[in-house]
């Protein structure tokens, strides 16, 4: 299967545009992306994908090995730039995407010149001298509402979606299908996202860097994002007027804006 | 007599009436408050602008600690939170409604409320907010059904984990019994028959299951002159305790036939050595067995033979002009049950097109017929041979793989086939190359 089909990839926006790649995190696909999609659509070339393991990509390309790592979900993204040749793209990455980002852009950094990490966190469970938030046991409690709650993922509908999303009569299922996932594959991406340490990567980050943080975050406080902001030597920390742990859903103005702007800097208008 | 029809219920009595309109009245207010489930209604970013009394018992809290202080998501589990934020949430944006969420809610005492939680976007309109509408249901009960589920599941998954791995363990073992028995297997014949010069050879050992050792063996070997001994057996039994008797009947028989090629001698040997071995322990064993030694005429043309057997179904010659005969070894006993064993010894000539055949008793005591209950017989494989006759050994020998084939499953023995003659029309001048 090629890799397009296999993470659902979708492009939009100006076909000859600089590229700005939405990376979806761990509980949803890159329909998190909706309400910022339009206006990036007007300057930039948009690419969207679906981890492996999530939405729309190909189930049968999943395997425990590779998606317990968060390397496993670099290459994903490594492969998709490769494919699509991508040179010198600004990669957004939500919640544990913009870890995922860190290590993409540290394996191929001729393709990916810039960051945006939306609610960062390298790092949930706290620590000596570190607070990331959570306690393991609570890590625990999520994969038990996991289990808890399948919603409405079926094994005998997932491959109907899967890699037809230009099929209209299939929006209803994609709305459905919405935060679907095999129970399987989202208890190992869970573990992976709220088990990993990626601390010690930030310090190597060597791209232009824009973290943007909620104001009131359950996931990703403002310690851990000013935590974030200093150990990224050249970033930016925009803190944004919004509640929860998806600014791009709750507040896609303010969010989009500030891409926006950091955007302008790196291909100023001409 | 014509039956009235009913049509819908019955009306209400003047006496039911008076008993509705006696009854408390249930205001709108009072079942939102004292409803049996928990109602809460947040902004979009989950601040609680109302919630009612039955939640507010279940969790414990006061009504002016909670509205306009907390957020929905303060109201869950840590766990829960998370859950809020990466799944229940997403979707509430995505769809305006989610439904029957499972989550727990933390009560002021410290312990947990499992909950099912639907929700509604009510979008605002006319300079009024959106809202979110929650209901939430006690789900304690339901959750320790799920979880008695969720637990049988584990232990069924983990059952069918270990039946696979035990699955997979058997198929190891069984490849390496497979394997082990095949090295053995091959302890039993010669790997390639060898070139008896002015004469043609041929060979086929089927194997009736590959887990199961039968007792077939045969070889041919050069006696240092221009002789060659060559001999074929069958030992008593099956299993291991067999396999070993059957190697240690053809290295016995190797080295019997290197001290003295003398057929009837030859089998004295492996008589000597079999009761040696098994008379003693309880556990007699036997074999049958023909020995013989062939002496290739050089260009004559013709080939001697003289031969033994030991209780052994007789050779069978088929000749260049059509017949097919059994070699006659009347009176030979087994080898391995009498110490002053008899074993009759007999001779013939092949001339050109002749082939001798050897063969263990699983061909001939094949089962056949409609319901597999006659066995073949040597009357039949006679008549088989005479059909195919004249015949080189290799023809002979594939006719008659093709006729085991044909048994099936009546075929319950290994079997073991050896067969040589002389060629019927040996070239006497060189013939040039493709000019046959």
């Amino acid at each position: 299967m090629d890799v397009l089909r296999r993470n659902n990839v979708t492009i939009t926006g100006v076909a000859d545009g600089p590229v700005v790649v939405l990376a979806h995190g761990f509980g949803c696909d890159q329909n998190m992306w909706r309400l910022v999609v339009p206006a990036l659509a007007e300057r930039y070339r948009v690419v969207l994908f679906d981890y492996v393991g999530s939405g729309g990509a190909d189930p049968s390309s999943w395997s425990e090995e590779r998606y317990s790592t968060l390397e496993g979900y670099a290459q994903d993204v490594v492969e998709v730039c490769r494919e699509l040749e991508l040179d010198r793209a600004v990669f957004v990455g939500h919640s544990v995407s913009a870890m995922v980002g860190v290590l993409a852009a540290r394996a191929v950094p001729e393709r990916i010149r810039a960051l945006v990490m939306v609610a960062p966190s390298p790092r949930y469970i706290d620590d000596e001298g570190y607070r990331g938030g959570f306690t393991a046991g609570d890590i625990d409690e999520l994969l038990d509402s996991l289990e808890s709650n399948y919603l409405g993922w079926s094994s005998a509908v997932a491959p109907m979606i899967m890699g037809t999303p230009e099929r209209p009569e299939l929006e209803q299922e994609l709305t459905d299908s919405f935060c679907a996932t095999d129970p399987d594959m989202a208890r190992v991406f869970a573990r992976t996202t709220f088990l990993s340490d990626n601390r010690a990567d930030l310090g190597e980050v060597e791209v232009p860097t824009l973290v943007l943080e909620s104001a009131r975050d359950l996931i990703a406080p403002r310690e851990v994002g000013a935590f974030v902001h200093s150990a990224v030597p050249s970033s930016r920390l925009v803190t944004l007027d919004a509640t929860g742990h998806c600014p791009h859903l709750s507040a896609p103005r303010a969010t989009t804006a500030a891409v926006l702007d950091f955007l302008e800097d790196l291909w100023p208008a001409g | 007599m014509a039956r009235r029809v009913r049509e819908g219920p019955e009306p209400l009595g003047a006496d039911a009436e008076a008993a509705l309109a006696a009854l408390p009245e249930d205001s709108a207010e009072e079942l939102y408050e004292s409803a049996p489930c928990g109602y809460l209604s947040t902004l979009m970013d989950g601040t609680i602008v109302r919630i009612n009394g039955t939640l507010l018992e279940w969790l414990g809290l006061e009504r002016e600690t909670v509205v306009g202080r907390m957020r929905f998501a303060d109201l869950l589990t840590v766990g829960g939170r998370l859950y809020h934020e990466t799944h229940f949430a997403p979707l509430l944006h995505m769809r305006g409604e989610v439904s029957g969420i499972a989550l727990e809610m933390r009560t002021s005492d410290g312990s947990r409320l499992p909950v099912l939680v639907s929700s509604v976007v009510r979008q605002g309109g006319g300079g009024s907010p959106s809202l979110i509408r929650a209901t939430v249901f006690d789900a304690t009960d339901r959750r320790s059904y799920e979880e008695e589920l969720l637990r049988r599941r584990r232990e069924a998954d983990q059952a069918r984990a270990e039946a696979e791995q035990e699955r997979l363990r058997a198929e190891a073992d069984r490849a390496r019994l497979t394997e082990a028995l095949a090295v053995l297997r091959k302890s039993f014949l010669p790997d390639t028959l060898p070139d008896v010069p002015g004469m043609e050879t041929a060979a086929y050992y089927h194997t009736a299951s590959p887990d199961q050792l039968g007792g077939d063996f045969y070889d041919l070997l050069p006696l240092g002159d221009t002789r060659w001994v060559f001999f074929l057996g069958d030992v008593s039994g099956k299993g291991p305790e067999a396999a070993t008797l059957t190697s240690q009947s053809r290295y016995a028989l190797r080295a019997a036939a290197l001290h003295s090629p003398e057929p009837a001698d030859a089998l004295a040997t492996l008589n000597t050595v079999l009761l040696d071995r098994y008379a003693d322990n309880g556990d007699p064993r036997y074999c049958t067995a023909v020995f013989g030694v062939l002496e290739p005429g050089g260009d004559t043309g013709r080939a001697r033979v003289r031969l033994a057997s030991g209780g052994h179904p007789p050779a069978l010659v088929v000749r260049a002009d059509g017949r097919a005969d059994f070699l006659p070894t009347p009176g030979g006993m087994l080898v391995g049950v009498l110490p002053d064993a008899h074993f009759a010894t007999t001779g013939t000539t092949l001339a050109p097109g002749d082939t001798l055949l050897l063969y263990t008793d699983g061909l001939t005591e094949a089962r056949t017929g409609p319901g597999s209950d006659s066995l073949y017989g040597e009357d039949a494989l006679r008549s088989f041979a005479a059909d195919h006759a004249p015949s080189t050994p290799g023809d002979m020998v594939n006719a008659l793989t093709e006729l085991l084939r044909g048994f099936g499953d009546g075929l319950g023995d290994d079997t073991a086939l050896l067969a040589f003659g002389v060629p019927a029309s040996r070239p006497v001048t060189d013939t040039p190359p493709g000019k046959p």
